[in-house]
Parts: C-alpha cells; structure tokens; sequence
C-alpha cells in the first residue's frame, strides 16, 4: 500500500476483507518491532488562517495501530463522547455512535483484536453520492461532513455507510457544544473534529489515546510526504477496511 | 371614502415607524417592545439598521462558508453573537432561548418568527465550568 492512496497491489483486493477480520498477524509483527513507536502528535496539523479555506492540497487521515489497542479499551469513545456531548439515554440502538470499537475474533486461531470504528472519510463517499439534498459532502481536505442545515433526515447515507459510521438524531437535543451543533432529525458521524482541525489540533480520540491510552492513532495529512502518518503508511503494511469498495478511505490501520 | 393618497400616507408612516424603531420600553400599536438585551461591546458588527434587516442573510451566508470550506472568521459567527449577547438570569448564568429574556428570542417573539436555529445550536455561551473534564473521565484516567 503506498502513501498516496492508490490502494495495495500486492494482493488481489477481494481477499482483502477476508484479512480484515482477523488475519493480519504478520503485519502487526513487524510494527511492532523494538523501537518503532506511533508518534501522536505530528506537527503536521498546522494551524490555518481562519479566513482560509480548507485546502485541497492537505488530505486528513488517522493511522490505528490495532496492536496497541487493549481489549477492553474505549479512551477513544469516551473522549468523543466528551467532546461532542454525545451522551446517551441508554438506549443502545439508538444512541449516537460516532466512533465505537469492534471486537473481532479469528475463530481459526483464536486471536482477538479491539479496534476503534469511525466515520473513515473516504474518498468516493457512498453517502455523498445517495445524499438527496447535498447536506452529505466531502470538504477539500478529505472530511466527510453533514451539512445539517440541508439533511432532512431521510438517513439514505445510513443505508449506504459500508462501515455504519453515522447515527440518526431520534429525539431532543438539549446542552448541545457550541462547536458541535447536533439536533433531532438529522443524521450526524465523526466530524475528525473538524473544529479543533480547522484551528491546529488533533482529533479529541487522537488526543485521548495518546494521554490516557496507548497511543495507537496517529492523526496528520496523508499528502504530505514529511508527515509523520504519510512516513509510518509507506513503511508499514496497512490495512484499509472493505479496500474492495474502492472507497479510498483516508482511516489506515495496523494489525488487524 | 378617503382618496388613495391617505392611505398611501400611512402606509409609509406604518413603514417609516418599522424601520426607525422607537425606543425600547415605548409601546408600539399596543403591544410592548420586546426588552431587547445590548452587546457587551462598544459596537456591533454592523450598524444596528443593518442587523435589524440583514442578520440572518449575515449568518446564513456564513454558515456556508463555515461548514463547507472550514473559513471560521468570528465576524458574523453565530457563536460570537451568543457570546457578546447573552443575557444573564438572577444567578449570573446566562439563560438559554428557552427563556423569554433571551436576546434572539425576545425579538422574534415580538416580530411572531419561529427560528430553528437553537434546535441544534447551543444557545448560550459555553460554560467555562463545563470545560473542566467530568467525575466519568477522571475517574478512568485514574484508573489506566
């Protein structure tokens, strides 16, 4: 897999998915050698002027090194729960998930991994081509927004997530953050804290993980050759989730 | 009958009177102004005439802006709006448009124009308190 996004040539993608879920053994190996450590915070994340638009020539990514990620760790989700004020009302199927963990399980070997599931801000976004109103889009430098001004709620983009990043707002909002505007009736997902992005600094999970938890995401620009997250996806094997799709998905992880 | 120019006459008088606003607490028609609740500044953005007409164009437009390219000036920023114009209750905490007193709220009760924009905006400025992490997470920065 190389740097720019093109995707992986070594293996025929259809196998892909399959090595996802559970056989990435090797890879995980060799990232782990003594010595190679996941810098958090890459000095990367320059801040804009704030009369400045998003730019074409930076692509926001996050690099998860799954072998870091304890079994029964969610540092990511709790700060993000945090910092949007996304708490929920305990009901599981309806309550906003903008990043959870998946628990996978190799039933061959019996290996298990955690790894902390988002919003993978493709590319080719599925939900911006099925968003009827536009209020689905992808920014310049790769984010993958609702404009919820636009949604009408119709949740097409839920039915077409190959990874069901986003949630539906069912009821009431009350005590919303004034950077994380959220209410009823309209579908919401992992906004790679595109308020604290905007203004220089990393993801709320990026910044949790590195403070409370293992460290295992590395959040910078995927075009930029001298980043720290564009050097460490050149060197190591990734794994992109449902590769197959062709999403060109800007979430790379290790170890899965 | 009282020819056209007489109603015409007071259809700009009505017209004139909207515009050049009298001062607040002066009942207009018999309904009592709204209290409307000054900025902390020394001025506004744009001269109060062009707030009066214009704001929501100001803010829609950036909105825009905002949410699509990532441009984050603060000139016509709701959040700025909220901040600068907030409106205390008895205990100092600034009220939420749930409350009559509320700075967007008061006029548009007046003016009878139902905005949605609190649905999702948070509608008074953040508590500095809030920002302090809670019991939940220190608990398990503790823990790790």
């Amino acid at each position: 897999m190389t740097a720019d996004g093109k995707g992986g040539t070594m293996e025929g993608t259809d196998t892909r998915r399959r090595r996802f879920l559970g056989a990435g053994l090797a890879a995980g190996g060799i990232a782990l050698a003594p010595g190679v450590l996941l810098y958090v915070f890459g000095d990367d994340a320059a801040a804009r002027e704030a009369g400045e638009p998003a730019s074409a020539s930076v692509r926001w990514g996050l690099l998860i090194d799954v072998n870091k990620c304890g079994i029964d760790c969610d540092i990511c989700v709790t700060a993000c729960v945090e910092e949007h004020g996304l708490e929920g009302r305990g009901r599981p199927a309806t309550d906003p998930q903008w990043i959870r963990v998946v628990r996978v399980r190799d039933p061959r070997t019996g290996r298990r991994r955690s790894l902390p599931m988002l919003c993978q801000h493709c590319a080719y976004p599925p939900c911006v081509d099925v968003c009827p109103t536009g209020a689905s889009f992808r920014r310049a430098d790769g984010i993958v927004l609702v404009d919820r001004h636009l949604c009408i709620g119709c949740r097409y983009c839920m039915m077409a997530c190959p990874y069901k990043a986003r949630s539906f707002v069912h009821e009431e909002v009350e005590n919303q953050k004034p950077y994380a505007p959220r209410g009823r009736g309209t579908v919401e997902a992992c906004t790679l804290c595109v308020h604290r992005v905007d203004v220089g600094r990393v993801p709320a999970c990026v910044e949790a993980c590195a403070e409370r938890g293992a460290g295992a995401m590395l959040f910078g620009d995927l075009k930029d050759g001298t980043s720290e997250i564009a050097k460490r996806v050149a060197a190591f094997p990734t794994t992109r989730v449902r590769d197959d799709l062709g999403l060109d998905t800007g979430v790379y992880y290790i170890g899965v | 009958m009282p020819p056209f120019g007489t109603f015409f006459a007071i259809f700009v008088l009505v017209l004139a009177g909207g515009l050049l606003s009298p001062a607040p607490g002066r009942a207009a028609g018999g309904v009592p102004l709204p209290a409307i609740a000054t900025g902390n500044g020394e001025d506004c953005v744009e001269d109060p005439q062009v707030m009066r007409r214009w704001h929501m164009e100001l803010l829609r437009h950036q909105r825009d802006e905002t949410v699509r390219r990532g441009i984050r000036t603060k000139k016509y920023s709701l959040k700025e709006c909220i901040a600068c114009h907030a409106v205390k209750d008895a205990g100092g905490v600034p009220v939420t448009a749930d409350d009559p007193r509320h700075f967007c709220r008061a006029c548009h009760d007046y003016a009878a124009v139902r905005i949605d924009c609190f649905d999702c905006h948070a509608s008074r400025p953040p508590d500095q308190k809030a920002k302090a992490p809670t019991a939940a997470v220190r608990a398990e920065a503790e823990r790790r």
